[in-house]
């Protein structure tokens, strides 16, 4: 097989394994559209990064990050719904992502790949940056796994069992951020929060237990990614929104056999 | 009272933007205390709860507890989204990993038999058990319901006051609750807050049942059916029963 082709497959099995099981979590605290608005800014911080030369991934992190705590702030005093206050953001910042690529790197190079990904031409050093983020937020992850899960079910009631709250959604909240930041060359700004979205969604249809879910959204997350890559190899279509479109296949799948044998 | 007290509050207020929730409130909560809080909706009786423990911080005056106070605390809601799939033992053991002394509290509280269903399936009175359970894992010292028997059918209702005495006695743990049954604040609270935004009276169930202030709040028939209840005080299960009779033929 290809190297590069080796290569894709690694980044995007390992980010879509570590995406399935952290996205439970937005999928449980309902804030899916909150994975969304931090991913359209991220654009916004490529262009940053480009304009400040620093790293890509690293440069959206911190946009990320800026963004949550701008919501954070706007929730607290806005007479609007959180999910208007989101789409703001979210179409704000990538507008003026997409209008500051564009000036910065002329004739567009590049911005359509932002946009949607290129797997393909996943380099070495990115695989080393993947490999070394993706380990930092699994390792994060299974430290903070109770308290997550316990306030994902009732943050009141962790509070008082002595979990210390604020410190674990910030980490939670760092590790979303981070894999946004590195997974932005699978599928691309417009189509990251898939991953942590539609792998989790699917396999709640077949899960009796939070760890099973977790467990099933990883694996779900690394079959969408090879099955996409087959897709684009065999018919030539984009590989992003076709690891996307497997993602969403496999839940039309585990949803219809869950109701299949429901009856 | 003469025992020692596990918490105080001293002129607390909170406000939440213009509003003023909370004005000026100030108690004591004595070691083995049953006190109930009572006052109409929007009255700040959850605010002051969650103030108390912690859950919130006073805008202005100071809340004192005993150094490493256990806390049980029974919220008035539990959202639970149903894309957590979560058992009713898997939600007991956020509390306590282990599970044996999960099964044992679950045993106490009668909802053994539940520790495997999905939470999603439980009943309205089943979930208040579980919410129990969980603020009864922490082998509180104080135990803080609010609102306990809400959702809960009336032959429930009676049931889970029951339950709550029993556990009280057994652990002899203080209870801080709110409640709108006035018949149950009368039949077992030793101390009565009367809320609304501020304290409209404090004291034994009986004093203030005839205070002016309560007699405003909550109107004559109110105040007449608790004096009624008052009466009866040794009767309260006979009484819950004959309600309960009632509700079912009528």
């Amino acid at each position: 097989m290809d190297e590069f082709l080796l290569r894709a497959a690694a980044a995007g099995v390992g980010i879509a394994a570590i995406s399935g099981a952290l996205g439970c979590f937005l999928v449980w605290r309902r804030m899916a559209f909150f994975g969304d608005t931090l991913s359209h800014s991220a654009l916004l911080g490529v262009a940053a990064g480009i304009f400040l030369n620093v790293g890509a991934p690293i440069a959206a992190l911190a946009l990320c990050l800026g963004v949550a705590a701008l919501y954070a702030r706007l929730e607290r005093h806005a007479t609007l719904a959180s999910d208007t206050l989101l789409a703001v953001i979210a179409h704000g910042t990538l507008a003026a992502g997409v209008i500051a690529v564009s000036i910065l790197a002329p004739r567009g190079a590049g911005l359509e790949a932002w946009l949607f990904g290129d797997l393909l031409a996943v380099g070495r050093a990115e695989l080393q940056l993947i490999a070394a983020v993706g380990l930092v937020v699994a390792v994060t992850a299974a430290f903070c796994w109770r308290a997550w899960l316990a306030i994902a079910v009732d943050e009141d009631l962790a509070r008082i069992e002595g979990v210390a709250v604020e410190r674990a959604r910030m980490l939670q909240l760092l590790c979303i951020a981070a894999l946004i930041g590195v997974a932005m060359n699978v599928v691309g700004v417009l189509l990251v929060t898939a991953l942590l979205i539609v792998p989790p969604a699917a396999a709640r249809a077949l899960s009796r237990s939070p760890e099973q879910m977790a467990a099933l959204g990883a694996l779900l997350g690394a079959v969408a990614v090879l099955g996409g890559l087959w897709l684009s190899l065999v018919v030539d279509t984009p590989t992003g929104p076709s690891v996307v479109a497997a993602a969403c296949a496999l839940f039309a799948l585990c949803h219809a056999g869950a109701a299949l044998r429901r009856r | 009272m003469s025992r020692p007290f596990l918490l105080e509050a001293r002129e607390i207020s909170f406000r939440a933007g213009e509003q003023l929730i909370l004005d000026r409130v100030s108690l004591r909560l004595h070691e083995e205390e049953i006190l109930t809080l009572i006052g109409p909706n929007g009255a700040g009786k959850t605010t002051l709860l969650k103030l108390l423990i912690g859950l919130a911080t006073p805008s202005s005056g100071s809340v004192w507890r005993r150094e490493a106070l256990r806390v049980g605390y029974m919220p008035q809601k539990l959202h639970v989204d149903a894309a957590l799939p979560l058992s009713a033992g898997r939600f007991l053991q956020i509390a306590e990993r282990d599970m044996s002394r999960v099964r044992e509290v679950a045993a106490e509280v009668g909802v053994e038999r539940l520790l495997k269903t999905p939470l999603a399936g439980v009943s309205g009175g089943e979930l208040q058990r579980l919410l129990l359970a969980r603020a009864l894992l922490r082998s509180p010292e104080l135990l803080l319901l609010d609102e306990p028997v809400q959702g809960v059918d009336v032959a429930g209702q009676a049931e889970l006051y029951a339950l709550i005495r029993e556990v009280r006695s057994r652990h002899r743990c203080a209870v801080l609750m709110i409640s709108h049954d006035l018949h149950v604040v009368m039949a077992s609270t030793d101390t009565v807050l009367c809320l609304n935004r501020h304290v409209c009276c404090a004291g034994r169930p009986e004093v203030v049942s005839h205070d002016p202030a309560y007699l405003q709040l909550f109107g004559r028939h109110a105040a007449e059916q608790m004096a009624v209840y008052t009466h009866h005080h040794d009767h309260a299960h006979d009484l819950q029963g004959n309600v309960i009779g009632e509700h079912r033929h009528g």
